[in-house]
């Protein structure tokens, strides 16, 4: 029997209120060929949990993000996805990626590592002056990301609590209706447009002018491309750091031995994110499936053209036959290739920035607060596209 | 006419884009990315295009020898 033979498993496998990586992800891994899932709404899909297919797929433009428009792809929730450059391949996603590839450069992003720093540190003065407990999510995870991509892209920063709420519906997995996921979507489609024409009308030293200049000099891109472009790097520039920052606290503070370690010697930092990213998985389960464009074999399974494949990141960066005691984990791990950040194409646009800040938040935090813990029950979000803490309080 | 591709190991973080965009013109070693030919006939936007969207700057294009890509 293979495992096309039998019923899809229900996905995705993690639970929302932890961060624990489902004991069904290690037996897809030892299970040969592929999985055979299927999530809420679409069509059943195959699911790779192992690192070196997991490279194959992500890397290979034989799977293709673009042809999931004709599909009844499969997500967590009823409205599709289908906008915006995580849903276009190349030659179209090469020429948007261009866009704003050099913003985000890991040459151009370290320069802006001193103001990182001063905002984490004037967060902590804060917090220090408040005295604890604090809310490490809203008075610190938060604030760092969302300063520095309003900064870079020009968005009012006191407009936060406003694009919160559309970014926390763009990333929901709950029962959102399509029509209330599309007027979300618009909400802030709309908010972005009006910041657009601000521009045009008082250009300014950031990168929505830049593509302003790309799209009114050059025609580079259509102006619904302008609008989804400064709305998904505003979207994804802050929620993922804003969520990874308390989730590795949280590890940290669950793996003693390695904080201590870390704080004794931390120059480790570097290592210790990219460990971090390995070992944390963020997803409550994978998203943007590939639609093969051909027949090809993958692990052993034979996918066929017009199928859908989702890779499971997360389990593939605890893959025994990529990482040594994947289990474990290793602040100082060498030859860390994680797949935190995605491969190929579509690899994270923000990975340097997402990068810089997490070093910069967890450093100065756990040097500035030697006695940091949980002061309270974590809140969990629930129903989003990543996991981690809502509120956590934390006390020093 | 031909360009010169050049990736520098001890910069690039082997994140897949230039492999993703043009597999004929690099390829993915697990750690490094490469060139698959050190010279290519000149005029292959996609060599351009994967110098400007690498997100460790790691390649560099060059045409007898002045660098064309990234371009600024």
């Amino acid at each position: 029997m293979t495992a096309a033979d039998t019923a899809p498993l229900t996905y995705p496998f993690n639970t929302a209120d932890n961060l624990a990586l489902s004991d069904a992800y290690e037996r897809a891994r030892d299970t040969p060929g592929l999985v055979r899932v299927r999530m809420t709404y679409g069509e059943p899909a195959w699911l790779v949990t192992r690192y070196a297919e997991a490279r194959l797929v992500l890397g290979d433009l034989r799977f293709s993000r673009a042809e999931a428009a004709e599909h009844d792809e499969p997500r967590q929730s009823e409205g599709q996805r289908n906008s915006g450059i995580l849903s276009m391949d190349p030659p179209e996603h090469t020429r948007l990626r261009s866009l704003v590839a050099k913003a985000f450069t890991v040459r151009n992003v370290e320069k802006l590592r001193p103001q990182v720093r001063e905002l984490t540190h004037g967060l902590l003065d804060e917090l220090e002056a408040a005295g604890p407990p604090a809310d490490l999510v809203d008075r610190f995870a938060l604030p760092i990301p969302v300063a520095v991509i309003c900064r870079m892209l020009g968005v009012p920063v006191e407009d936060r609590p406003k694009f919160r709420i559309w970014s926390d519906a763009a990333l929901s997995t709950s029962s959102l209706t399509a029509e209330e996921f599309d007027r979300n979507r618009d909400e802030l489609r709309a908010y972005m447009a009006k910041l657009i024409e601000a521009h045009r009308r008082a250009p300014q030293d950031d990168l929505m002018t830049a593509l302003i200049d790309a799209r009114d000099a050059d025609d580079r891109l259509s102006e619904l491309e302008l609008v989804d472009l400064c709305v998904g790097i505003l979207v994804a520039g802050h929620e993922t750091t804003a969520t990874q920052i308390p989730n590795f606290v949280h590890t940290l503070l669950d793996h003693p031995g390695e904080l201590a370690r870390l704080r004794a010697e931390p120059e480790l930092i570097t290592t210790a994110v990219e460990e971090l990213l390995r070992f944390v998985p963020l997803g409550s389960g994978a998203g943007q499936p590939r639609y093969a464009t051909e027949d090809i074999e993958v692990g052993g399974t034979l996918v066929r053209a017009g199928s859908p494949v989702l890779v499971a990141v997360g389990a593939a960066n605890r893959d025994a036959l990529r990482f040594s005691s994947p289990g474990t984990l290793d602040l100082s791990r060498a030859q860390n290739q994680h797949l935190g950040f995605g491969h190929g194409v579509h690899h994270c646009l923000g990975a340097p920035l997402a990068r810089l800040e997490l070093q910069e938040a967890l450093g100065a935090l756990i040097s500035r607060f030697p006695h940091l813990h949980l002061a309270g029950d974590i809140t969990w979000k629930t129903e989003m596209l990543v996991r981690g803490p809502r509120i956590m309080p934390v006390g020093w | 006419m031909t360009w010169q591709v050049e990736v520098a190991p001890e910069r690039c973080i082997a994140s897949g884009m230039c492999a993703g965009i043009a597999p004929d013109l690099f390829t993915l070693d697990g750690t490094h990315s490469q060139p698959v030919h050190a010279e290519i006939p000149a005029g292959d936007e996609r060599a351009l295009d994967a110098a400007d969207i690498c997100p460790a700057m790691a390649i560099t294009i060059r045409e007898k020898g002045e660098e064309i890509g990234p371009r600024p």
